[in-house]
């Protein structure tokens, strides 16, 4: 349905347009948003755990992780809200890495991934692997800030950005696809902007 | 998708049956679904507006009336001048239009009533939106819950709802408004002329009975970090505060 008077003139020029998802809109700046405030995790305090189901598979602190091969990726980032950012650069260590250091393949196809203020979302391995995803650890070559969700989160670029959790602390394999927080308050399972899948009910 | 019945909140249209100025920047828009839906308090819709070239831009905005008021529902508006959405409403949209809207959306930022204890709210600006449908919710309701509300805008003139809010606080049925204007003096004897701070939120938490069961802090990125911490450094638990970032 037209809009009476709505006109794409409104759209802020963009050369790129092939790269915006539907609906989106691109951003310049970095805007925040979060489900509650923001948790001041030290690094001191910071761990890593990888676990299937209850059963921890292994733990890293912060000085371990940082052990791990470091991998930059720079990538398109779309959130649920409607904007996208352009070639957002991130370091971090790849999930691919952290099963290689740990010894494992993935005993299931899906993962919850949890954070220190409680938040969890879920995603599948195949989603995670074969370098799509990795735990940023800096952005723009310096450490994440906590408003962004230092001192790591979860990257997983081309799905909407409230999967790529902030103030990670773990990732678990699940026997099925669990929602996770947003998940389980209307938004989409799997969150692929692309194809629009913002809600619940969005195919 | 295929099971039809499985949809939720589709994209409808509904028609602008009304327009309200609130502030110099503020607009009330009312909507008039043309399948009214069920919402909470607290909840927002999403706008598409489609140009002749199929060109969409889509936001999300607060609902800010209560659910008792379902069959239209309000909609305030910001203006932000480097917007596409929003300066569309505050200069080309007129009472008639039809708009494609959908909802309602969001499951956190919500009030589960009775069941939380004492409620706080904390807004920013047009953060208020989603707090006045709360209160206009415990209002319509005659709820006893002890409600605060500290809301902090720049100048007097920008406070959204300043009439219908000191009614609302004349009641004297359990809520109090704490108004703070960060650019101008206070106009009313308990009130601040100040940014939030933890002082205030220690005060604001003296006039509710007991400690608050939950917290709904809305605004800017900027606002919510710093009321947030504010709560927290008052005393009240991480755990019961909700925050909606308008992101910039």
């Amino acid at each position: 349905m037209v809009t009476r008077g709505f006109s794409s003139g409104r759209r802020p020029p963009t050369d790129g347009d092939a790269r915006i998802p539907p609906g989106q809109y691109l951003e310049q700046g970095f805007p925040v948003l979060s489900a509650g405030p923001t948790p001041r995790v030290r690094t001191e305090d910071w761990s890593f755990t990888l676990k299937h189901g209850p059963r921890p598979i292994k733990k890293w602190n912060w000085t371990e992780f940082n052990a791990l091969p470091m991998t930059k990726m720079t990538r398109d980032i779309h959130c649920v809200t409607a904007w996208t950012k352009f070639d957002t650069p991130w370091q971090g260590v790849l999930v691919d890495d952290i099963l290689a250091d740990a010894g494992v393949e993935p005993p299931t196809g899906f993962t919850l991934a949890h954070a220190f203020d409680g938040y969890t979302t879920n995603v599948p391995v195949t989603d995670l692997t074969a370098g799509k995803a990795m735990v940023a650890l800096l952005y723009e070559g310096k450490p994440i800030t906590p408003d962004h969700g230092g001192p790591a989160r979860l990257l997983v670029p081309h799905l909407y950005f409230w999967k790529s959790a902030k103030w990670l602390n773990g990732l678990q394999f699940t026997t099925r696809d669990e929602p996770g927080f947003w998940e389980l308050r209307g938004y989409h399972i799997y969150g692929d902007p692309w194809r629009e899948q913002r809600y619940t009910d969005d195919p | 998708m295929s099971d039809a019945a499985a949809v939720q909140s589709p994209w409808q249209t509904a028609s602008i049956v009304r327009i309200e100025k609130r502030t110099p920047r503020v607009t009330s828009f009312f909507f008039q679904p043309s399948r009214p839906f069920a919402y909470r308090a607290g909840q927002h819709v999403d706008v598409r507006l489609t140009a002749p070239d199929g060109y969409q831009a889509r936001r999300s905005y607060s609902i800010a009336s209560a659910p008792e008021t379902h069959g239209v529902i309000e909609l305030a508006i910001e203006k932000l001048d480097d917007g596409e959405v929003s300066p569309f409403f505050h200069e080309v949209a007129a009472v008639g239009d039809e708009i494609e809207l959908r909802g309602p959306l969001g499951g956190h930022f919500v009030w589960p009533e009775d069941e939380s204890g004492p409620l706080v709210l904390v807004g920013g600006g047009s953060g208020v939106v989603p707090l006045m449908s709360m209160l206009r919710h415990r209002a319509a309701r005659n709820s006893a819950v002890p409600v605060v509300l500290v809301f902090s805008v720049r100048v007097w003139d920008e406070v959204i709802f300043h009439d219908e809010l000191i009614v609302l606080d004349e009641r004297q049925d359990g809520f109090d408004l704490v108004l703070t204007l960060t650019r101008e003096a206070a106009r009313r004897p308990a009130d601040y002329a100040r940014r939030v701070d933890v002082a205030m939120m220690v005060q604001a938490m003296t006039r509710l009975p007991e400690p608050p069961g939950i917290a709904f802090v809305c605004g800017s990125n900027a606002f919510v970090s710093a009321a947030a911490q504010a709560l927290i450094d008052a005393g009240v638990a991480a755990e019961i505060i909700r925050t909606e970032r308008y992101g910039v």
